[in-house]
């Protein structure tokens, strides 16, 4: 078990804690502030952020951003990702940071070719 | 243990069995094992809804108008407060795990029970508060029309412009037709519930309300549902074929079907998780009272029941992403 060694500083050493306890807190805290940005961006939606880039609103990618900021704490901290061995986190991280984008990269192309062949083609699908 | 190629002695061990070269213990690999096909079957999951929202990227339904309850306050609007809410004691519940690995580690045995207990309470608030999620989408608030094409057609107020529901504008007319049960003629043949008001009813009083509009599935450049004018409107109502009341996997008031299938199988599937979650926490929680672990001498099993609970938060915050923020 690798509790004996566990690395106490999350930001890249920016915050340090004394006792794993205390990181733990400290994470709940930030994963708080982040949902907490995330709810409110949601509600109010600000106009400057609904312009267009590379396909999605400038909000959405903030969103998408601010999720994956989540995952990797929670992996890193509560799943003590951090303490694993570098073969171990490998093993679990790249797979799914190979596959996941690769599946989302390639079913959303062709949806949005189908989307153009739907609107632009001769097809009618609202009878 | 570290174990390198160059020490002949010591790789000769290798494949005998006994050691760890990942310092992970079988049961905790398996684990990750499951996790990592599990993350790869959700992922599948939500790429499919996204394809599906790509697809239909300009009739999408809009979250914020479809999860609008919070409980206790009826008749507010409080779009994604009750999401939050549910994200945060899921989180919380993720807290008290690591809490309760930590106390473990420490050999803390009542440490240990109270904060698994917080754990099981926390994932059984969650499943209650998706269930209550699962009433509201079902039960519907407004009702709707939907045109042969499987377009949904909802009413608007004309000067508010706020969504006006059925009950307010229906017209009553008297009618023989009653639902078809399956005690009137062959055994296996019914017809489930009919809506409250029928195709007719609804377009009688669409005529007779001069204020009321039908909004559409399509959404325009600010991002809302458009309205059509009235003349369109009373041109439209007779696509109608069917009154929609609620959500279930047919037939959807809040607009595309597969907006409804996907939230009924994908929160439906994580729900699931949790509720499974919750069992497995519960048999942990148990043998840590009745002193296994102690026997033990480690809790190393509070730790893998760990990390599927944390990857159950894990899948939410994404799925809380992608329903209802994105």
């Amino acid at each position: 078990m690798a509790h004996a060694d566990q690395k106490l500083a999350i930001f890249r050493g920016l915050l340090k804690f004394k006792s794993n306890i205390q990181k733990i807190w400290g994470v709940l805290i930030f994963l708080s502030i982040v949902t907490t940005i995330e709810v409110v961006l949601g509600i109010i939606k600000p106009q400057s952020l609904m312009s267009m880039f590379l396909g999605m609103k400038i909000l959405n990618w903030i969103f998408i951003i601010l999720t994956i900021v989540k995952a990797y704490y929670i992996a890193w901290d509560f799943m003590h990702i951090r303490d694993e061995k570098g073969s171990l986190k490998g093993s679990i991280v790249l797979p799914l940071l190979i596959l996941i984008p690769y599946l989302a990269f390639i079913l959303l192309v062709e949806a949005d070719y189908i989307f153009n062949v739907m609107t632009a083609g001769y097809v009618s699908w609202n009878f | 243990m570290e174990v390198t190629a160059t020490n002949p002695a010591e790789e000769t061990n290798v494949w005998g069995g006994g050691n760890q070269p990942l310092n992970a213990s079988y049961g905790k690999l398996m684990m990750w094992f499951f996790i990592v096909s599990d993350a790869l079957t959700f992922s599948g999951f939500l790429v499919a809804y996204g394809f599906s929202r790509f697809k239909n990227i300009d009739s999408w339904p809009i979250a914020d108008e479809v999860f609008t309850h919070f409980p206790f306050l009826h008749g507010v609007d409080a779009p994604m407060y009750y999401v939050a809410l549910m994200t945060f004691i899921l989180i919380f519940s993720s807290v008290t795990m690591v809490l309760a690995v930590d106390a473990g580690h420490h050999m803390n045995k009542a440490k240990v029970t109270f904060y698994m207990l917080l754990t099981i309470i926390g994932g059984a608030v969650f499943v209650g508060s998706q269930a209550w999620e699962w009433k509201n989408f079902i039960k519907g608030e407004y009702g709707a029309l939907e045109t042969r094409g499987g377009q949904i057609l909802q009413f608007v107020d004309g000067s508010t412009g706020k969504r006006v529901s059925l009950a307010d504008f229906a017209t009553k007319i008297a009618t023989e037709r009653t639902t078809h049960a399956n005690s009137n003629g062959i055994w296996f043949v019914d017809e489930g519930t009919l809506p409250t008001y029928s195709v007719e009813e609804i377009k009688a009083g669409f005529a007779a309300n001069d204020n009321l509009l039908i909004r559409g599935e399509k959404i325009n450049e600010e991002g809302q549902k458009i309205v059509l004018s009235r003349e369109a409107s009373l041109a439209k109502i007779n696509d109608a074929v069917n009154v929609v009341e609620g959500a279930n996997l047919i037939h959807n008031e809040y607009g595309n079907r597969l907006f409804a299938d996907f939230f009924f199988f994908i929160t439906g599937f994580h729900g699931f998780h949790v509720f499974s979650g919750v069992v497995i926490n519960c048999i942990i929680f148990f043998n840590v009272i009745v002193g296994t672990y102690e026997r033990r001498g480690h809790y190393e099993m509070v730790e893998k029941v760990g990390l599927y609970w944390h990857f159950v938060d894990l899948v939410w915050v994404f799925v809380f992403t992608f329903f209802y923020l994105v």
